[in-house]
């Protein structure tokens, strides 16, 4: 009984696209459980360095880093995290139209923007859209290491120790927990102030840490560092943003493909007891005629 | 109190120590309690903060001195030793230069702990 051939099929292959999602779903997770750990790992330096930075924007160092001052903001660099890989929802396209927001207001001020690209994803999405691309990272992978990174965050320091660009931003995806992952732009350079701590109170505003060996060569090295150590940390913010997403996003596709399928096995089933019905008919008709 | 190993010689912070940031060479990092515990951690380098309330290690890496492996410290000393002799080029001159001096900090830091427990 040939009845409802195509629904079959095309139950057949719905079928087949979910168990591909639900593999999809579960590899995420456990991807991001790892994922989560190796951000759970950095956050502390991460979140430590980003204290005694604030504390340094605090004190009066006699030599003046480059990356202290703030300077007349004709140019601004972005460096845009986003993923190697699609298949994560609307969580590259969400911190892209981010990222077109902030230069469409920089254009409307009359200030140009650099973009050092992070991730496959957005140097596809740049290329097309265009920007002042100066510096490319793809294919960093699940484990970035800061050697993958350095390239990129390089280009962008030196732009701004020539004084190409005025201010450094980093655009990446902040993990707040599986369900939400929020864009954010966070400023890495001039050095941020943190807000009024209560280091100022105790200390007044007039003092300084003593360094050693000396205010330049430390001063140096920790502002590299922390710019570094920030840039790292998106990264893999972002990485363990991307597994969530996919996995959301792969459990709704799942969803779907049930409900798609149950809906199509109804329709199938009616039309297969039609078919019944019909020919039982016929028959009854045919021996009512003889 | 914290007995670490800066760039410019091994310093000791107590409390009421005035504020200070200094770079660490590798080298042990000890932490003494106020009920005299302490504990003793291998540290790759890195950077020391003081400030009066608190005081921050942003360390590249760091161990605890119990964790250390002797053997592999030995062997590391021993390789970063032979490509020393090699005369390489500069960039793995530096490189042995720099894991030899790591090797030798975590000995270093072993040695301390067996001293101690003897």
């Amino acid at each position: 009984m040939a009845v409802g051939k195509e629904i079959r099929t095309q139950i057949g292959s719905i079928k087949n696209t979910q168990k591909i999602t639900s593999a999809m779903q579960l590899v995420a997770a456990s991807k991001m459980r790892k994922a989560q750990d190796r951000m759970g790992a950095t956050r502390p330096y991460a979140e430590r360095i980003l204290e005694v930075i604030g504390h340094l924007a605090y004190a009066n160092p006699e030599y003046n880093h480059l990356y202290l001052d703030e300077r007349d903001v004709k140019r601004v660099g972005y460096i845009v995290v986003s993923t190697d890989r699609g298949l994560c929802g609307g969580l590259n396209a969400n911190l892209f139209k981010k990222v077109v927001a902030e230069l469409g207001a920089h254009h409307g001020n009359g200030v140009e923007v650099d973009l050092a690209v992070i991730g496959s994803k957005a140097i596809g999405f740049f290329r097309s859209f265009g920007g002042n691309v100066v510096a490319t990272a793809g294919q960093v992978g699940d484990q970035p290491t800061v050697a993958d990174l350095i390239g990129s965050v390089k280009v962008m320091m030196d732009a701004y120790e020539e004084g190409k660009i005025d201010r450094l931003h980093v655009v990446f995806n902040r993990f707040v927990n599986t369900m939400t992952q929020q864009p954010t732009v966070q400023q890495l350079l001039p050095l941020p102030k943190e807000e009024q701590s209560d280091l100022s109170t105790s200390m007044g505003t007039h003092w300084d840490y003593i360094y050693e060996p000396d205010a330049r060569e430390v001063l140096d090295a920790l502002l590299v560092r922390y710019v570094e150590s920030l840039v790292y940390q998106s990264v893999v913010e972002n990485l363990a943003c991307e597994q969530a997403a996919r996995m959301v996003a792969m459990k709704a596709a799942t969803d779907n493909a049930g409900e798609l399928i149950e809906g199509l096995e109804l329709v199938y089933n009616k039309a297969r007891q039609a078919a019944i019905t019909q020919e039982i008919s016929e028959i009854v008709g045919g021996a009512a005629a003889l | 109190m914290i007995i670490a190993s800066g760039d410019l010689g091994d310093l000791g912070i107590t409390p009421g120590h005035a504020p200070l940031i200094t770079s660490l060479k590798p080298g042990p990092v000890r932490l003494v309690f106020e009920n005299g515990e302490d504990e003793l951690f291998f540290v790759s380098g890195g950077f020391l903060e003081v400030i009066p309330s608190q005081v921050t290690i942003l360390a590249d890496t760091a161990e605890r001195a119990e964790n250390l492996d002797e053997a592999a410290a030995l062997h590391a000393q021993d390789e970063a030793k032979r490509l020393l002799d090699e005369q390489q080029s500069e960039f793995e001159y530096s490189r042995a230069a720099v894991e030899l001096a790591e090797a030798v900090a975590r000995l270093r830091v072993i040695d301390q702990l067996r001293r101690r427990r003897a």
